[in-house]
């Protein structure tokens, strides 16, 4: 039997990806590098930025809209990722600078002696002069790299094979998440964990070996970049949520003892999918953070993993591109109300300044499109494509007594 | 004949109160039986420790030919195994279409990633409509499960249960909320599937277990009170204290 490719199966991932491409050229086009200069470099990083936030809101969708997990530690995987490529931004650099000061000594630097003055570099600020066993790999790009996917997948597995193996569910295991990501934020915290404590990682947006590029074009080739890998993810993400697989996922989310006795290893699956999110969620990361420059255990607070949820929520969960129109609109949204732009509303007896009301009015909307829209914002598209729960005043919606009733059909 | 299935002495108790209590059951590879006995005789949790959703304190439960026991195996893998379950209440994925919902029980490797890379055959989809063909559901393969009748998910659940080709049926009362013509299309459905492979039947409903026309286990008690024809059991004087006596 012959099937139509995913792609048109599945129109919405063509819309997605065309979006995407049609974004990034004319973000490029408009950028101070490779266009006419209308959108400043900061504002390029910004977007970039909110690319990787809208892939993390993805990673998020299929965990939580798809597998039914409400994981409130996703920034965990995301800060990690950032964490593993800010070693290498980090080292690469302070052993370029380091190796152009010594070059001025009499006697040319041993290897031992440049690593010795790139730790003193690095960790004086903690009071330590040793390179700690955790950036043992610290000078290999790649891998670095490898390790962007590696350490946030093995973290996500052994943290669910934990989880899902003694059927820890619902509440008890969202908390559990937000556990896990508190701990990793405390430990990172201390100074002689080996990431500088809470001074974290900082020039990360000084690409060692593209010194001469400058910033303009650095962030606009970052935007590509995170733009190809939000379009790769997309793909992947669509793939795995179509055909059985994801019906396997969906089943596991509305009855996971029924599944069960279908004969599926309901904790295979969901180790699968928990471990593949991690992972985007952690490339997200290594992509946010030479783009953001600095890295610090705050970004792994909890509340930075409950605004994902957030922002997934509002954008409409169980819908894919519903993830990305929730974290674009959200944080784009969020950093325009924080950045002191929003016009303050001068009331007679007060004023509302939005940097103080912004938290306000989204904590509103959250519970406003929970209470009333739980589709989120993704809703209008189905509302658009009439897919919109018949009106039958109440009566039977199938042919027979005993159909899905008006009301179970909206939710 | 060698039993597909042989429960023997299983006892479990929750909190003290012993649901189940030395209770031995055998069953043979193409047999249908009927399981009766009164509220908290134990027929459900009978059910549940065979299917794996409770651990007996003592006993052995072995199945099919090398006898192994199920005891070790957790659920998904007894369904594995070839024992599929009929629950009393209708449980299919409403949020899924007919066809999506039977694809997902037809029999095939259940790995994540063996699921991950499956494809729709000529084969699976023309087994998918044979399913539905046989439960009636064979113009509605593209609706969703939720908006079906009670009685079409109940047929849809049966449908899944035939997709997953079991060896032994466990179909926990199934008259009920059926009418008169769907508990006779039910009796009939049974009776055939029991001429290939094993099927246990609990149910309340005498009519319905004389219609069957089949050997009896009376449970009382979490422990087996009689056994035999239907007229055999029902003249038993135990049986009659338990059913009529109170």
């Amino acid at each position: 039997m012959t099937r139509k490719p995913l792609i048109l199966r599945n129109p919405s991932i063509l819309i997605v990806l065309a979006v995407l491409a049609g974004f990034t050229l004319t973000v490029t086009l408009l950028s101070q590098a490779y266009g006419s200069g209308v959108i400043p470099t900061s504002m390029i990083k910004v977007l970039g930025k909110t690319l990787c936030l809208a892939l993390a809101a993805v990673a998020m969708d299929l965990v939580w809209g798809y597998l039914g997990i409400l994981s409130l530690g996703q920034m965990a995987f995301f800060a990690l990722g950032g964490y593993m490529i800010g070693q290498w931004l980090m080292y690469a650099r302070t052993e370029a600078i380091v190796a152009a000061s010594m070059a001025q000594n009499p006697i040319p630097p041993t290897p031992a002696e440049l690593q010795t003055g790139v730790a003193n570099q690095i960790f004086g600020v903690v009071g330590s002069s040793d390179l700690p066993l955790v950036w043992s790999f610290a000078h290999s790009l790649p891998i670095q790299l490898a390790l962007v996917v590696l350490v946030p997948g093995v973290l996500a597995l052994v943290f669910g094979w934990l989880a899902f193996r003694s059927r820890v569910n619902g509440v008890y295991l969202s908390i559990l998440t937000q556990a896990m990501t508190l701990a990793l934020a405390l430990w990172l915290f201390q100074n002689d964990s080996g990431f500088r404590g809470n001074n974290g990682l900082s020039g990360l947006q000084n690409i060692p070996g593209l010194e001469g590029v400058g910033q303009a074009r650095l962030s606009v080739w970052f935007l590509w970049a995170s733009a190809l890998a939000l379009g790769v993810a997309y793909l992947l993400a669509a793939w795995v949520i179509s055909g059985k697989f994801g019906s396997v996922v969906r089943a596991i989310r509305d009855d996971e003892t029924r599944v069960r006795f279908l004969g599926y290893p309901v904790e295979g699956f969901k180790l699968a999918v928990f471990t593949l999110a991690a992972m985007m969620t952690a490339i997200a990361g290594a992509l946010y953070y030479p783009q953001a420059g600095i890295i610090n255990p705050a970004e792994l607070a909890p509340i930075a993993s409950i605004y994902l949820a957030v922002w997934v929520a509002i954008g409409g969960r169980g819908r894919l591109y519903g993830a990305i129109i929730g974290a674009v609109v959200v944080s784009l949204l969020s950093s325009w109300f924080t950045g002191g732009r929003a016009p303050a509303i001068e009331l007679p007896f007060y004023s509302v300044n939005w940097v103080d009301w912004w938290q306000v009015l989204l904590g509103v909307a959250f519970v406003l499109v929970t209470l009333f829209a739980p589709r989120g914002i993704a809703g209008i598209v189905d509302w658009l494509g009439g897919v919109m729960p018949p009106r039958r005043h109440g009566r039977d919606l199938g042919p027979d007594q005993g159909a899905l009733q008006e009301q179970e059909a909206k939710a | 004949m060698s039993a597909l299935l042989e429960v023997d002495g299983i006892s479990v108790s929750f909190d003290g109160f012993k649901a189940i209590n030395g209770l031995s059951f055998s069953i043979g590879a193409a047999e249908l039986r009927a399981v009766i006995g009164p509220n908290g005789a134990g027929k459900t949790t009978f059910m549940d420790i065979v299917t794996g959703k409770t651990r007996p304190d003592e006993g052995r439960v072995l199945w099919g030919e090398t006898s192994t026991s199920l005891l070790k195996l957790n659920e998904a893998q007894i369904a594995r195994a070839g024992i599929g379950r009929k629950f009393q209440r209708p449980t299919v994925f409403e949020d899924q279409s007919v066809a999506d919902n039977l694809t997902m029980a037809l029999r095939a490797n259940r790995g994540p990633f063996a699921v991950l890379f499956w494809k729709p055959t000529r084969d699976t989809a023309r087994r998918v409509a044979e399913l539905a063909d046989e439960v009636g559901l064979a113009d509605q393969t593209d609706r969703r499960a939720g908006e079906l009748s009670h009685g079409q998910k109940q047929w849809l659940e049966i449908g899944m249960l035939l997709a997953q080709e079991p060896r032994l049926l466990l179909v926990d009362e199934p008259a009920a909320g059926m009418t008169l013509a769907e508990r006779e299309q039910t009796t009939t459905l049974l009776k055939r599937l029991a001429q290939t492979r094993a099927v246990v039947v609990v149910e309340h409903d005498m009519d319905f277990v004389r219609r069957l026309d089949c050997k009896v286990t009376v449970l009382h008690q979490g422990a087996v009170l009689a056994e035999g024809s239907l007229d055999h059991v029902t003249r038993n004087p135990d049986v009659i204290e338990v059913y009529l006596g109170r």
